[in-house]
């Protein structure tokens, strides 16, 4: 069982949150958009909405750099 | 109190307590040329002229600003190209007679409705690279240069004694006059001149007068920078914003030019006379507000500025540490932004010019200078940025005080701070080889960490000393690695891998090896290694927006062309995207930033009155950025072999590196090479070093065909006549330049692609000659 996150295969955790993957991940930058098979998950629900076995995650890190 | 705050009783700096005899100073300036121009005012974000100093034959002219250069070249750093492919030659390298320095504005520079407009562009001949450099800088002196009358300044041939140029807009005159007595060094010279030269004894005058500088540094080194200063009314100090890259101090201290000080009678936010100020207002509002409101939870620009990216960096692996070896490190967090948040003074605007909600030029004032001429006084210092902190963890100085006391040398020196860190951090890698030693380095223990090593070398660099390392290193890493080689100490391999520069250039402060659309951005550019034309790590790396060559030739198409557009405008790249509104991520493409682009769309249209689409932004940039690639390639560069970068950007140099990322190399091995799990157990780390340095050069030599093809150059590099016809140009002389080079280039074999490509893989065309088909 498992997902991709931003095209790369990842084991699947049950009742993982957004919230969670992101720590599992150590996406730690905070402005970031993520989609769930091109649903955009709102911010203030990323603790409460898990992600399904299979599911396209992306994770789009909204960086500006130099 | 807050924290960082200091108390009203200290803010003083040691600026503001030299005492000078300005008379005595300015009695000592001899008048070698001086002319006197009809004030006018600006119209539609234009002056309309330009101005022209020749400082060997002591000329000083105007040039008019015509309707087809304002079509072609847009203004800025296209209008800069422009005059300097009228006067130099192929055969002109930095230090040349014909050489020029000039400093450009743009037709939005110097609105102040909308954040970060308030850019100058500076270009010249590089020391380093022996191409053109351009910078874009802070500071007051592109608007007020505009204001004063001109859209940019062309300073050709070299005095005989140090000398200051005055723009006068008060007076609407041009001197060139000596100055023996004035201090180089830029912290102090600035303050000097910006007291000599304002009208009155009052801060509301001093504000209307700016000066560029280059530090003594700059004379010693191929690093120079030139420091562009703006009267901060609130601390009442000179400070100093940076033109870094590419020696451009260097060619100005060259020229014997001490200073050039603009100034200007009276501006507002209506001086460039813009077709539609209502707009202009509209559109400005819009982005204040979004500051305002967003970007406490987005960047943080306005309390820490860009040094909020050190922990980002640190945190994803990409902070060059120990001469990017590394991208992260145990003592990274004793530099990241709150250590420096806590040094900023607090609450006052720090704002670079008029109008800029996001401010994030910070200052840390009353800094106590521990070494150097300057021991004990207490200073305010510009930043630091990322960059510049980011240099720390490169030389592996983990203490922000010791970042700060070589942020501060540097800008008073008019050292740039990325050549400067970067390089040193190669000599410190080289120095834990045993490449080089104490003998060696001129006596310096220039060991990872050793900051007092540090700040003595750029010491030793002011004062001119003949040391033969300091000498050669004050040049570069290019030298450096030609002097090793030269002597013979270290293997020639290991120091072309390790020494992080490109074209001449040293690199700036990311790790790019995990992401090859990055290495493009940094190895496939005009002027070299500099992250301003494309910053993809994190869209490529991170996201995987980009996964084929063609994705990441697309972004290394469009990010750089309108990167460059900031420049042709006189504007700052930063509130494109460290700000972006709430909505951004749920348009179509949200790295670009549509919403902000319009912004841009709107804010020409309203100061030109011009009628243009986002399509059109891009196309004006297009043509800039071809054209300056047709003069790399006039100037004997602008080709594939120009394109190379060292293998540190690439991937493991050494096998502490590979060990540092074993996991994931090793899984490369097995998904990209196709080696099975097994096999790779049983290699050794030589073996798989030597499998993935062959295969991360044909990567890159496949992204250089793909980005070549795209930007619609020949495989060898060179942008084509028919693609500079299809941008409109028209120049016979350059159009059978470029033949030329094509043409003999095709005579040496070069115009083959570079990837190795394998069955069921092909090329970006299979068809020769492909543009003459167009």
């Amino acid at each position: 069982m498992s997902i991709k996150v931003n095209g790369r295969e990842v084991d699947w955790v049950e009742n993982e949150t957004v919230k969670q993957l992101l720590k599992r991940m150590k996406y730690t930058f905070p402005l970031v958009v993520v989609k769930i098979n091109d649903e955009v998950v709102p911010r203030n629900l990323f603790d409460q909405v898990t992600i399904p076995d299979n599911a396209k995650v992306a994770v789009i890190h909204m960086i500006s750099g130099g | 109190m807050i924290e960082g705050q200091i108390p009203v009783e200290e803010y003083k700096t040691g600026n503001t307590r030299h005492k000078w005899d300005l008379e005595k100073v300015k009695r000592a300036h001899r008048v070698i040329a001086e002319y006197e121009y009809k004030k006018d005012k600006v119209w539609r974000g234009f002056a309309n002229r330009t101005l022209y100093i020749n400082l060997t034959k002591g000329e000083i002219k105007e040039k008019k600003v015509t309707e087809e250069m304002k079509k072609l070249f847009t203004g800025g750093r296209g209008f800069g190209l422009k005059l300097m492919w009228d006067s130099i030659k192929p055969s002109t390298r930095w230090n040349s007679e014909e050489n020029e320095l000039i400093i450009t504005t743009g037709p939005l520079c110097g609105i102040t409705q909308y954040p970060g407009t308030g850019k100058s562009i500076a270009l010249s001949i590089s020391p380093a690279t022996d191409i053109i450099c351009d910078c874009n800088v802070g500071g007051f002196f592109g608007p007020y240069l505009k204001f004063a009358g001109f859209d940019a300044i062309e300073i050709q041939g070299k005095a005989k004694h140090d000398v200051v140029i005055i723009v006068d807009g008060e007076k609407g005159k041009i001197t060139v006059e000596t100055a023996p007595l004035e201090e180089t060094n830029s912290h102090v010279l600035s303050e000097q001149l910006t007291y000599m030269y304002a009208s009155e004894d009052s801060d509301k005058s001093r504000q209307k007068v700016s000066v560029v500088s280059a530090g003594k540094g700059a004379e010693n080194s191929y690093w120079g920078c030139l420091n562009f200063s703006f009267y901060d009314i609130r601390r009442k100090v000179c400070r100093l914003k940076q033109a870094g890259r590419g020696g451009l101090g260097t060619v100005f201290r060259d020229k014997k030019i001490k200073a050039i000080v603009a100034k200007v009678e009276h501006f507002d936010g209506l001086s460039n006379n813009p077709a539609d100020p209502v707009k202009l207002a509209e559109v400005g509002i819009k982005l204040h507000r979004e500051i305002r409101d967003l970007d406490r939870y987005q960047c943080n620009m306005r309390a820490v500025g860009t040094s909020h990216l050190v922990e980002i960096m640190d945190e994803y692996d990409l902070l060059p540490c120990e001469n990017y070896r590394f991208g992260s490190f145990p003592k990274a967090s004793k530099i990241y932004s709150s250590k420096f948040y806590e040094l900023f003074t607090k609450i006052i605007p720090d704002g670079c010019w008029y109008g800029c909600t996001m401010a994030c030029a910070k200052t840390v004032d009353g800094f106590e200078v521990m070494t150097g001429p300057y021991k004990g006084q207490k200073v305010t210092v510009d930043g630091p940025e990322y960059e510049t902190v980011a240099t720390g963890a490169n030389m592996s100085i983990w203490d922000p005080k010791w970042i700060l006391e070589f942020n501060f040398y540097c800008d008073t020196y008019g050292l740039d701070t990325i050549s400067t860190g970067t390089a040193i951090a190669f000599y410190m890698e080289m120095y834990e080889y045993g490449i080089l030693n104490k003998e060696r380095c001129d006596g310096l223990e220039l060991s990872f960490g050793n900051y007092e090593a540090v700040l003595e070398f750029i010491h030793r660099i002011a004062r001119g000393d003949k040391g033969e390392f300091i000498t050669v290193a004050s040049k570069g890493i290019r030298r450096v690695k030609d002097w090793l080689k030269k002597k013979g100490w270290g293997d020639p391999q290991l120091i072309e891998d390790c020494g992080m520069e490109s074209k001449g250039l040293e690199y700036s402060e990311y790790v790019t090896k995990e992401s090859l659309a990055m290495q493009g951005g940094y190895g496939l550019t005009l002027k070299g290694p500099q992250h301003d034309e494309a910053w993809l790590i994190f869209m490529d790396m991170v996201n995987n927006a980009i996964p084929t060559f063609e994705d990441k030739a697309e972004a290394l198409h469009y990010f750089p062309m309108w990167r460059t557009w900031f420049g042709l405008n006189g504007l700052c790249k930063l509130p494109w995207n460290d700000i972006e509104p709430a909505d951004n991520a749920e348009t179509d493409e949200p790295a670009k930033v549509p919403e902000h682009v319009q912004n841009y769309v709107d804010l020409q249209n309203a100061v030109t009155g011009w009628n243009v689409t986002k399509e059109d932004l891009i196309l004006q940039s297009e043509r800039c950025y071809n054209w300056q690639r047709a003069m790399n390639v006039w100037l004997g560069r602008g080709r594939r072999k120009d394109d190379w970068i060292p293998y540190r950007s690439m991937g493991p140099v050494t096998e502490m590196e590979y060990h540092s990322r074993r996991e994931r190399y090793d899984k490369q091995l097995v998904e990209k090479l196709g080696f099975s799990e097994k096999e790779v157990e049983n290699m050794s780390v030589k073996e798989k070093m030597k499998l993935l340095y062959e295969y991360r050069q044909d990567q890159y030599q496949k992204l250089a065909d793909a980005v070549y093809y795209r930007r619609g150059w020949t495989p060898n590099g060179v942008p084509t006549p028919q693609k500079m016809k299809q941008l409109g140009f028209t120049d016979k002389k350059m159009l059978d330049m470029l033949q030329k080079a094509i043409d003999e280039d095709e005579k040496k074999g070069l115009n083959v692609w570079g990837g190795k490509y394998s069955k069921g893989e092909k090329p970006p065309s299979i068809i020769p000659r492909y543009w003459e088909k167009w």
